[in-house]
C-alpha cells in the first residue's frame, strides 16, 4: 500500500452535491459597528460559501443601521445554512433572502441595480462609437477630454456587463462597480 | 471597573496570567478579595480551566490574559469553547490605544484572530462603554446557546476613569435567542412520538447546558414514554447510565445497541445534539427510515447536516416542558406497542459490544476504567478526559449518574483538555473528587499546570492510562496505513511518578490487574494531586468502532475485530475520508 497512491480528500464524509446551486440576493441589516462586515466575510471564507457580490453602507445614521446586499450562490441547502449562520451574529438584526421574498410575492426577482464607472480612452470612429453606444445604454458623460470619456452607467447586472463587453474594443481603460443593490417589489418593507 | 463588573456578574474565581498590557487590572485584583484569581502555568491551561469550571457549575468560566502571545495562546480553549458550547469570558489586556497598529511590543489584533473563534467580540476604545460591554459579555457568553466571547482591554482604557454602569438585561436590540418553542411543531412532534413503533431518543450537550431542570424532564419524558435513549459523548450523565432505557453512547466508538437503534428507529427524538460526523457515520445510510424530531436552540444547527421533519426551535428545558405536560395530556404510554422494539434491543444488547479479553498479568484499560468506576461512584466524583483512545474508554465504561459531572473537549478534540479543565473542576468544588482519566500523550501537552494545582492545593487526580503509543492514532494508522505506526510512539516517555514528586505532588505506578485496587484506593486517599501511571496493554484498540465511510449497521465489534477483519474493514474510498 503506497499512501500517496490512495485518494487523497477531506477528512471526513462528503456526500456528492446533488442539487443544484442557485444565485440569491440576501439583504443583512446589521449594527453600525467595528468589524461587522469582517464577521460577515469571515463566515463567508471560513465556510466556504460564495460571495459573488457585496455592498455595504449605513442606511439609517441615528440608529447606527447598515444594510449588506450580498448575492451568493449556492444550494436551496446551503443557502438556508448561509441564512442561519449570518443570524446567528450577534450585531446582525435580519437577514432576509430577496430572492425567496420576490418568489413569495410572485415576481421573477428582487429589483437589483448596479452602478458603474467606466473609462474609455480613444480617437476617431472609435470614440464617436463609444459615445453613441453609451447614449442607446442611457450612460452619462462625467468626465471628458480629447482623448477619454468617464461614463456612469446604472442598471441591471446583464445591463452593465453588456455595456463593458461592448466598451472593450473601444478603448476600455478602467472599471469601478458598486455591487448589487437591491429590494423588493411593493409597498412592505423587509 | 473590571473587578466591579465581575463581581456584578457573580464571578468567584478567574484564571488567568499577568503580563504587561493587563497589569493596571492584576493592580486591582491584587487589591480586593471578593474575586480570586487562580495563576496558571500557561493560557491554554487558564481557557481550559475556566471551561472546566463552566462546565461544572453551569456558570460563566472567566480567564484573564495578557496582549499578544497571552491572547493567541488562549484561541484554542476559545474555539474549544465554541463547538463545545461552553460559557466563556476571556478578558484580554492590550496595548494603548495609540499604540494600536504600530507592531508594537506585545501587539496582535486579538479580536481579528479570535472573531472566528468566539461568538462574539469587542475592543474596548472608551472607557465609558467598557462597564456594559462587560455585562453585554456576560449576558451573550451564557444565554442562548452559550459560547466564549473576548473583551479586549487597551491599557489606556484600563487606566483611565469612568461612569461605572450596572448590569442590564439584554441591551443590544439585534440579539434574542428564540427560548420557547412553537407550540404546533411540539404538537406534531408528540403525535409523531404517539405513533411510533420503534422509537428512540437521541440527546446531546445541549440538555446538559439547559441546565439541571433539563435532565431533569429528560429523564421524566424517556419515563413517560418508554422510549430507550441514546446519548452523544457531550450529553453523558443526562440520563443516568444505571437507568433502565439507557443504550449506552451512540457514534463512532458508540454501543453496538446504541448504533443498531438509532440506524433501525421509526422515530426518531433528537434533544440537544447536531448530528456531528462521529455520530452519524456515511450520512446516506444514516437512520434510513426515521422520521426526525430535532429540537435545538440554534436554528443552524438544523438542517445543517440531517434534514430533520419536525424542528424545533427552542431552549431543550423549555420544549421538554412543553413536550411532557402535552404527552400527559394526549398521549399514553402503550407497552405492547413498544414490547418487539424492545425485545430487539435487548438481542443487540445481548451482543455485549464493549466485552474485552480480561487479562491477570496486564491491566486492560477498560478494566482500569470499571476499577476507577466502582471505586469512586459512591462519591462526589468529576470526570474530565484528555482525548484519545482513553477518552473512548472512559465514556463507554464508566458510568455516568448525573449532569455537568463529565467534562471533556468532544468538538475540538483537543489534546491536553483534561487536566486544566479538573483544575478549574476542583477550584469550583473543593471537596468533590475530581479525576482527569488521561493518556500518556495527552497529558504531556499541558502537564506544567500540575504546578498550578500543587499551589492552589487541589487534589485533582491524572488517571493515566499509559501504554506508551498515541492510542487513537496509531489505532487509525493499523486500520488506514498499512500498520506503519509513523511517530505515534513516544520513546522517551517521563518517569511519572519521579515528574509528580518534583512537581510536590503524589505519584502512584501500577502495572498489574491485581494491584490496581489497592493503588485506586490510595491516589483517592491521598489530599495532593496525584499522577497515577497505570500502565496498560500496549496494543488495545478500542472498539466497537463504525468504520470511516460505513453505517451505524456496519459496526466492527471487538470479537469480530481479527486482524483481518481490521485490515479489510476499510475499502480504499473510505481510507479518504476518517
Amino acid at each position: 500500500m503506497n499512501a500517496h497512491l490512495q485518494p487523497t480528500g477531506s477528512a471526513y464524509f462528503i456526500a456528492k452535491e446533488t442539487e443544484k446551486p442557485e444565485a440569491h440576493t440576501l439583504s443583512v441589516l446589521v449594527d453600525n459597528e467595528p468589524g461587522v462586515l469582517a464577521r460577515v466575510i469571515g463566515l463567508f471564507s471560513g465556510r466556504g460559501y460564495n460571495i459573488d457580490s457585496l455592498t455595504v453602507s449605513e442606511t439609517e445614521h441615528e440608529k447606527h443601521l447598515s444594510r449588506i446586499t450580498i448575492v451568493t450562490r449556492g444550494t436551496p441547502h446551503v443557502l438556508q445554512q448561509i441564512k442561519h449562520q449570518l443570524e446567528r451574529i450577534v450585531p446582525v438584526h435580519r437577514v432576509n433572502d430577496l430572492t425567496v421574498r420576490a418568489a413569495e410575492l410572485g415576481h421573477d426577482r428582487p429589483l437589483e441595480r448596479e452602478l458603474a464607472l467606466v473609462k474609455v480612452a480613444g480617437t476617431g470612429e472609435d470614440r464617436v462609437e463609444a459615445l453613441r453606444l453609451a447614449d442607446a445604454f442611457r450612460a452619462s458623460v462625467i468626465d471628458a477630454n480629447t482623448e477619454h470619456f468617464i461614463f456612469e452607467i446604472t442598471g441591471r447586472v446583464s445591463k452593465i456587463e453588456q455595456f463593458i463587453a461592448i466598451m472593450k474594443p473601444l478603448g476600455l481603460i478602467e472599471v469601478c462597480r458598486t455591487g448589487v443593490a437591491a429590494m423588493n417589489r411593493g409597498p412592505q418593507g423587509m | 471597573m473590571v473587578v466591579q463588573a465581575l463581581r456584578d456578574n457573580g464571578v468567584a474565581h478567574i484564571f488567568g496570567y499577568p503580563g504587561g498590557a493587563v497589569l493596571p487590572i492584576y493592580d486591582e485584583l491584587f487589591q480586593q478579595e471578593d474575586v480570586q484569581h487562580i495563576l496558571v502555568r500557561h493560557e491554554q491551561g487558564a481557557g481550559h480551566a475556566a471551561e472546566g469550571y463552566a462546565r461544572s457549575t453551569g456558570k460563566a468560566g472567566v480567564m484573564l490574559v495578557t496582549s499578544g502571545p497571552g491572547a493567541t495562546n488562549a484561541v484554542t480553549p476559545l474555539q474549544d469553547a465554541l463547538m463545545d458550547s461552553i460559557p466563556l469570558v476571556c478578558i484580554t489586556g492590550q496595548v494603548p490605544t495609540s499604540l494600536i497598529g504600530s507592531d508594537a511590543f506585545q501587539e496582535c489584533d486579538t479580536v481579528g484572530i479570535t472573531r472566528p473563534c468566539t461568538k462574539h467580540n469587542w475592543l474596548v476604545k472608551d472607557v465609558n462603554e467598557l462597564a456594559a460591554i462587560l455585562h453585554e459579555a456576560f449576558h451573550v457568553a451564557t444565554t442562548g446557546r452559550p459560547g466564549p466571547v473576548v473583551v479586549d482591554i487597551p491599557k489606556d482604557v484600563q487606566f483611565a476613569k469612568g461612569i461605572y454602569t450596572p448590569p442590564q438585561t439584554a441591551p443590544r436590540t439585534s440579539y434574542h435567542p428564540k427560548i420557547q418553542g412553537d407550540m404546533e411543531s411540539i404538537k406534531a412532534a408528540v403525535e409523531l412520538m404517539a405513533n411510533a413503533k420503534r422509537p428512540v431518543i437521541y440527546s446531546g450537550g445541549g440538555v446538559i447546558n439547559s441546565g439541571a431542570e433539563a435532565s431533569h424532564l429528560l429523564r421524566e419524558l424517556v419515563d413517560l414514554t418508554g422510549f430507550p435513549i441514546t446519548s452523544t459523548l457531550m450529553g453523558l450523565g443526562a440520563y443516568p447510565a444505571s437507568g433502565p432505557a439507557w443504550l449506552g453512547m451512540l457514534g463512532m466508538h458508540g454501543t453496538y445497541e446504541a448504533n443498531m437503534t438509532m440506524h433501525d428507529c421509526d422515530v426518531m427524538l433528537c434533544i440537544g445534539a447536531r448530528f456531528d460526523d462521529r455520530i452519524t457515520g456515511r450520512l446516506n445510510a444514516f437512520s434510513p427510515n426515521s422520521k426526525k424530531i430535532h429540537i435545538d436552540i440554534d436554528p443552524s444547527s438544523i438542517n445543517k447536516n440531517v434534514p430533520a421533519d419536525v424542528p424545533i426551535i427552542g431552549d431543550v428545558g423549555r420544549v421538554m416542558e412543553d413536550m411532557v405536560r402535552l404527552w400527559r395530556a394526549t398521549a399514553r404510554t402503550d407497552k405492547a406497542r413498544l414490547a418487539p422494539w424492545w425485545e430487539q434491543i435487548e438481542k443487540w444488547r445481548a451482543r455485549d459490544s464493549l466485552a474485552y479479553r480480561p487479562n491477570d498479568e496486564i491491566i486492560m484499560p477498560q478494566y482500569a476504567i470499571q476499577r476507577l468506576y466502582e471505586l469512586t461512584k459512591h462519591r462526589d466524583t468529576y470526570i474530565t478526559t484528555e482525548v484519545g483512545q482513553h477518552q473512548m474508554w472512559a465514556a463507554q465504561h464508566y458510568g455516568f449518574e448525573k449532569p455537568n459531572h463529565w467534562m471533556t473537549s468532544g468538538g475540538l478534540g483537543t489534546m491536553g483538555y483534561g487536566l486544566p479543565a479538573a483544575l478549574g473542576v476542583q477550584i469550583a468544588h473543593p471537596d468533590a473528587l475530581v479525576i482527569d482519566i488521561a493518556g500518556d500523550a495527552s497529558v504531556q501537552m499541558t502537564i506544567q499546570e500540575m504546578s498550578c494545582a500543587v499551589q492552589y492545593e487541589a487534589p485533582i487526580k491524572i488517571f493515566i492510562l499509559n501504554n506508551q503509543y498515541m492510542g487513537m492514532v496509531r489505532q487509525w494508522q493499523q486500520l488506514l496505513h498499512g500498520n506503519r505506526l509513523s511517530h505515534s510512539y513516544t520513546e522517551a516517555m517521563p518517569d511519572f511518578v519521579k515528574l509528580a514528586e518534583a512537581y510536590g505532588g503524589h505519584g502512584i505506578r501500577c502495572e498489574k490487574p491485581g494491584d490496581l485496587d489497592d493503588a485506586i484506593q490510595e491516589m483517592i486517599d491521598v489530599r495532593k494531586p496525584v499522577i497515577f501511571d497505570c500502565r496498560v496493554a500496549n496494543l488495545a484498540n478500542c472498539f466497537p468502532m463504525i468504520p470511516s465511510g460505513k453505517a451505524h449497521n456496519e459496526m466492527l465489534l471487538p470479537d469480530e475485530a481479527t486482524d483481518e477483519a481490521v485490515a479489510n474493514a476499510i475499502d480504499a474510498k473510505g481510507r479518504a475520508l476518517v
